[in-house]
Formats: C-alpha cells, sequence, structure tokens
C-alpha cells in the first residue's frame, strides 16, 4: 500500500517536472527567432501598505539597473525586463510570489524581499528552482548562517540565497556600542516587534550594550498594526531610561516616538534600518523625531563618487517615490544577477541549466557598484561591512557617524 | 512615581473611542439584528474625509476654524457610506438569511478598504492627519495631550445628544418601538425603513466623530485602521451588551481601561513576566470578554427592551 502510494507520487511528480521542463525549453527557442531573448528579473518587495516606501525603493533601484544594462547592452542579445510582486511585507503572500517567480522560466534571477521574516519563507523555494535570489535588505543572520549562527556554527542553508547588506550582528553591535561610547547612554528600555527582523536585531543590540556595561531597565513587545502605545510610553517614561531602543520598522515606530514625545519625554528612540525612511519623519512629525537615531547599512549612497550616475540616474527616471535606504544596493543587486547572466548567456541562447550556472557566477562576483565593492563571502553574505549611524536633525536624516565594524 | 492615574487615563481615552464606534454596531445591530461589519471602514472612511477637507482648505488655517469643517466634512461622507451601504447592501437582503447579509458585509469592508487604497491618492501607507498644536498638559501626575482632550470633550457630548434624542423626540421614540418589534411598529404607521436608515446615519456620524479622535491622537489616518479599531469596538458592544447604546459606551471604558492596565501591570506579577506588555494587551482585553460572557451572556449592561434602540 504505502509502496504504491510513493510509486503514483513518484510518477507524478517526475511527470509533472517533465512537462516543467518542456515547458520552458519551448519557450526559450521560440524567444530566440525573435531579435533576441527576454529575460525577466523579479522584484519582490512591499509595494503596498506597511514598508512601501522603503519597497519601491528597491523596485526603483531595480528597475533603473535594468533600464542601464539594455540602454548599454550589458549583455548582447539579451533584453532584460522586470517583473514586480508586491508582498505586502507578509510571509505568506512573499511565499506564493517565489512560486509564481519560479514557474516561470523566463525569470533567471531574483532581487528581495524588503523583510528578514518574509525571506525565511521564499528562500527554500528559491533554492529547490536553482534560482537565484539577492535580498538589499534583509539583515538577519540566520538567512546567511543558519539558525545556530550564535553559537558559532554556521551553516549556510541555501546556496541560492545572497544579500548586499551587512547583517545585523554587526549592525545591533554597532549600534550598542555607538550608544554607549559616544552618546554616554547607561540605561535603555528595549522594544520590538516580535518580527525576524526587529526581534533578532533588538536582541543582538541588548546583549551588546550590556556586555559594555549599560543596563536594561525595561523591555517591552509590540504587534505590527498597533496604533496606540499611550499605556507603553508611560511605561518608558516612568523606568528612568535614557534611551529607548527599537527592533522593527518605521510604521509602529514613529508613532511611539511621538507618542512619547507628547508625554513631554525627551528621551531619543534608537533603531535600525528598517525605520531609516523619510516617512518616519512625515509619520512622526519633525519635532517628535528631532534627535532620533538609526544605523543603517553601507555608507549613505548620497555621498559616494560611484553614486552620482544613479542619484542622477533616479531622479531622471520618474519612478514613484525616492530612491530610499536599499535603491542603491537594489541596483548592484540588479547588476550582479545581469552580470552573472551575461557569462552564462552567449548569443542570446539560454542554456538549459541557466539558473544553477546563474548561482554559481552570482558567487563569484567580484564589481563596484553604486553602493560599494561588490562580492560575496561563503555564506553568501556581502563582504562590504560598512555601516553608519543618523540622527535626526532640522527634520533631516543626517549621517553622524560612518565605519567599518567587525565585531 | 505612580503611574495609576496616567495608565487609567490612558485607558479612558482609548475606550472613549472604542464606545464611539461601538454605537454605531449596536444601533444598528438593536434594530436589524445585522452585524454590521462594514463599520471600521465607515469610521475609516470618516477620517478620509475629513483629511480631504483638510487639505482642501488653504494651507495655514487655524485648527479652531479647520476642525469644525473637518467634522462636517468626515461626517457627511461617513454618514452618506453608512446609509447608501444601509439602501443598496443591506435592504436588499433585509428578508435573507442571516447569514447572507452578514457575508455582505464582510465583502463590503474589504471593498471599502481597496477603494481607498487604491483610488485615494498615496493612501497605500498612512497619510499624515493634521495636529492640534497645544498642550501636553499635565493635571497632577496625569499628562494629557490635544487630540486627548478632543476625545474626552467629544464622546460625553455625543453621548448625551444620543441619549436624549432617542428617549425624548417622536423618531427616537419611532426607533425604541422598530427595535421593540418591527411588524407592530409598522402597523402602527412607523416607517421602518427611515428609522433604519437613521440608525445607520447615526452610526456613521458617531464614526466620524470618532476617526477625527483617531487621527488627531495619532497623526495619521490609513486606509486599514478601520479592521482593527472595528473589530476592538464591536467587541466593546458584546462586552456592555449589544443593542444596548449605554452598554456601548460602558463596554469601551472597560475594554480600553482593561487593555491599559493588562499592559502596564500584568508583567509585574510574579511569573507572569512573559505575558504582560504591549504585545498581549489584545489578548487579556478578549479574556476578560470571554469571562463576562461567561458570567452574564447579555453583557454588561444586558438588553434592556426599553433602552434598545
Amino acid at each position: 500500500m504505502r509502496h504504491r502510494s510513493l510509486l503514483v507520487l513518484t510518477a507524478v511528480l517526475t511527470s509533472g517536472s517533465l512537462a516543467l521542463t518542456a515547458c520552458g525549453s519551448r519557450s526559450n527557442s521560440s524567444s530566440n527567432d525573435s531579435k533576441g531573448t527576454t529575460v525577466t528579473i523579479g522584484v519582490d518587495a512591499p509595494l503596498s501598505g506597511a514598508n512601501s516606501a522603503t519597497g519601491l525603493g528597491i523596485l526603483g533601484g531595480v528597475k533603473l539597473a535594468v533600464a542601464d544594462a539594455n540602454k548599454n547592452k550589458t549583455v548582447p542579445g539579451v533584453t532584460f525586463q522586470v517583473k514586480q510582486y508586491d508582498d505586502k511585507a507578509q510571509p505568506a503572500t512573499g511565499q506564493q510570489n517565489a512560486t509564481t517567480l519560479v514557474a516561470d522560466s523566463s525569470v533567471l534571477g531574483v532581487v528581495g524581499p524588503l523583510n528578514s521574516g518574509v525571506a525565511t519563507q521564499m528562500q527554500s523555494v528559491f533554492n529547490s528552482a536553482n534560482l537565484v535570489e539577492i535580498s538589499p535588505s534583509n539583515t538577519n543572520p540566520a538567512l546567511t548562517q543558519g539558525p545556530n549562527w550564535g553559537t558559532g556554527k554556521k551553516v549556510r542553508p541555501y546556496k541560492t540565497y545572497f544579500r548586499t547588506a551587512t547583517t545585523d550582528v554587526l549592525q545591533g553591535a554597532f549600534a550598542a556600542d555607538y550608544a554607549y561610547k559616544t552618546l554616554k547612554k547607561k540605561k535603555i528600555f528595549v522594544v520590538d516587534d516580535k518580527q525576524t527582523y526587529g526581534a533578532g536585531l533588538a536582541a543582538i543590540f541588548k546583549d551588546k550594550f550590556t556586555a559594555l556595561g549599560g543596563t536594561t531597565v525595561g523591555t517591552d513587545h509590540v504587534n505590527t498594526g498597533d496604533t496606540d502605545f499611550s499605556t507603553l510610553v508611560t511605561k518608558i517614561k516612568n523606568s528612568g531610561a535614557d534611551l529607548l531602543y527599537y527592533g522593527g520598522q518605521y510604521d509602529e515606530s514613529s508613532l511611539i516616538t511621538k507618542q512619547l514625545k507628547a508625554t513631554g519625554t525627551k528621551i531619543p528612540l534608537f533603531g535600525g534600518d528598517g525605520m531609516y525612511s523619510d516617512t518616519y519623519i512625515t509619520n512622526a512629525g519633525a519635532s517628535a523625531a528631532e534627535g532620533d537615531l538609526v544605523t543603517s547599512v553601507g555608507v549613505p549612497v548620497d555621498t559616494l563618487s560611484t553614486a552620482k550616475d544613479f542619484i542622477a540616474g533616479y531622479k531622471a527616471s520618474g519612478y514613484k517615490g525616492d530612491y530610499q535606504t536599499y535603491g542603491g544596493y537594489s541596483y548592484d543587486a540588479a547588476t550582479a544577477i545581469i552580470k552573472a547572466i551575461g557569462t552564462v548567456v552567449t548569443n542570446g541562447t539560454v542554456p538549459s541549466d541557466a539558473r544553477s550556472k546563474i548561482v554559481d557566477a552570482v558567487q563569484k562576483s567580484d564589481f563596484n557598484g553604486v553602493a560599494g565593492h561588490v562580492s560575496f563571502d561563503q555564506y553568501g553574505d556581502t563582504t562590504n561591512k560598512q555601516l553608519t549611524v543618523y540622527q535626526v536633525k532640522s527634520g533631516k536624516w543626517v549621517a553622524v557617524k560612518t565605519g567599518t565594524y567587525t565585531g | 512615581m505612580n503611574t495609576l492615574p496616567q495608565q487609567l487615563a490612558n485607558g479612558l481615552f482609548l475606550g472613549s473611542m472604542y464606545g464611539l464606534i461601538a454605537i454605531g454596531y449596536t444601533m444598528v445591530y438593536g434594530i436589524v439584528q445585522l452585524i454590521n461589519f462594514a463599520h471600521g471602514e465607515i469610521f475609516m472612511t470618516g477620517g478620509f474625509g475629513a483629511l480631504t477637507v483638510y487639505l482642501a482648505l488653504p494651507s495655514g488655517t487655524s485648527m479652531w476654524v479647520a476642525l469644525p469643517l473637518m467634522l462636517i466634512g468626515g461626517t457627511l461622507v461617513a454618514v452618506l457610506i453608512a446609509t447608501g451601504a444601509e439602501r443598496f447592501a443591506y435592504r436588499p437582503l433585509r428578508n435573507a438569511p442571516r447569514l447572507a447579509p452578514l457575508i455582505t458585509a464582510i465583502g463590503l469592508s474589504l471593498a471599502l478598504q481597496e477603494a481607498v487604497r487604491n483610488w485615494y491618492p498615496q493612501a497605500t501607507s498612512a497619510r499624515v492627519f493634521p495636529q492640534i498644536n497645544a498642550g501636553p498638559w499635565n493635571i497632577g501626575s496625569v499628562n494629557i495631550s490635544s487630540g486627548d482632550v478632543f476625545v474626552i470633550i467629544a464622546a460625553p457630548i455625543c453621548m448625551a445628544a444620543l441619549a436624549s434624542f432617542v428617549r425624548a423626540t417622536r423618531t427616537g421614540r419611532a426607533m425604541q418601538a422598530t427595535a421593540q418589534d418591527p411588524d407592530t411598529a409598522q402597523l402602527m404607521g412607523i416607517d421602518t425603513n427611515r428609522v433604519i436608515v437613521i440608525a445607520f446615519a447615526i452610526g456613521g456620524l458617531f464614526a466620524a466623530v470618532a476617526s477625527l479622535a483617531y487621527g488627531l491622537r495619532y497623526g495619521q489616518v490609513k486606509y486599514d485602521m478601520g479592521f482593527q479599531a472595528g473589530l476592538k469596538a464591536f467587541t466593546a458592544a458584546v462586552l456592555g451588551g449589544i443593542g444596548n447604546i449605554y452598554g456601548a459606551m460602558l463596554g469601551g471604558l472597560v475594554l480600553g481601561v482593561a487593555e491599559a492596565l493588562a499592559t502596564a501591570y500584568i508583567a509585574n506579577i510574579p511569573g507572569m513576566g512573559q505575558f504582560g506588555g504591549q504585545g498581549w494587551a489584545s489578548v487579556w482585553a478578549f479574556i476578560l470578554l470571554i469571562l463576562v460572557l461567561l458570567l452574564r451572556p447579555q453583557g454588561l449592561l444586558g438588553e434592556r427592551v426599553a433602552d434598545r434602540a
């Protein structure tokens, strides 16, 4: 009985995969007949709802990279197009999008997602299809170094997953270092949003801050989508903390800082790259956000000479919104995929095992991108480990410290 | 420093807002026994209506001038959508099985959310709502912001006005009669359709006031803000005894205070550390609801037929 069902299952799977391969080769050969091959770069990011300001920056960065590649004919015989998918920052939606992307044989690489929690649900889908995925923004360490990264047992779970952002291990520690040594803060209140990214970052910050000699006077967790934090800010106000650290996105943190400052409590809120968005300042109000801090991965794109063309190109493109935190990193992620495709596809002929060859080629990436040098270590992490602290000054994010943090 | 007065105040402000929205659920349920799940979205459209009025005013208009106009704009939108929903979505289903209008309400709620998200300019993420530039004030150890002042003044006024309307006017008495027995009321010459439309309109009006309070307190309106607020307000209506207007307000206040106290103090009970805090606030609120319903299935104020409207 068991054997028979196994047999049926195998038969179904085999015929299914045969059918899929057949589809794949057919569409490839048909597109060869026309002027050139069209290759799709997928984008998955929150394009509406929570986090969408940042998500649209990712989409814009990829669109610009693809437009540049088409204009400069980076890969002869290949025209690139972008297919965008909105994951609404929901892991389940991201997984559905990943499945759709994998099934489309013209997709040879994907940039995204924004959120680490979404990435956890997408990685295995891409891995089983050998489709390369480069996230410009995921910072949770477990994505590349396995769940036991904290104990030093680093194992790369998926060979198809890469990122151009550095990890929260460095980001959280960099922030704690800055809070303790530069800001001279001694008592912190730590809040997170219980998501993969936020909770992970807050825990790393807290551990490093206590290790440096600071004290944690309180911790709390919020639900994403909450709007009323009056009770929480009363607790923070009375805890005697001189700094509030928040692990999460700008949607909740902008409301927390607004409600905290409204009680007359003048302690700054310090957060991670998920908060580094102009929307944070608009939503909180410039006066409430004044003095708040974030760390973000990399160096500010607008200070880099390599990014001048990128910024000018972005402004001229008329894409919705600004390039935000990750636009430059998304441009680099897409470029890494495009360059890898260039090594695999010759004269517009896509080999049948293009996807797995592209994964190997991305691993060997080595070029200077708009946001710094692009290459990946054995875990798929970027070797660009620069971080920056930004602070709200007169209603704008201003870089106050840039550095490389190695532990 | 004793935080209890501040936490109680936080709970009261939040609860007053829940109560204002809950009135809409309870009025409609009292008369047509329909749970209008789209009411949270009517609340949301009220907020966007008020925002639209503000954006249409010349910039630099004083909030004291803008606020009444925003209230009128928000009310117009919310009442229009509430009565429109009644006329076109619920009335055709008046005699259909109970489940049909309920599912219609859920569908309408999704449709309104998506409509605002797609068609209102830049509404895919939160839109900034104007603020009253005053305060915060300190009364003893309690800190009150300008948004709180609005809700704490508006809620009792609205409540008192509604109570006297239901009790003292001809239409109010017609509502009570329809709630008690729609068929007999119709035989006595009451236009029940008109009464039902008025119930929806009053719900919309209260939702608009609540949405203004929401905007002023949190500084933003969002296409999905009605979901959570609507859920909590519905809970408040059930907690207070659905169908009873005083119960809705009381339920809102009890729910708000319970959430605030649970967030603030549960974590201090030894061994309960991980069950306290902001993340668990809703859990405790619903535990309270379950307990109340176990002991008093009709809700806190029951369903006194005489005041049902």
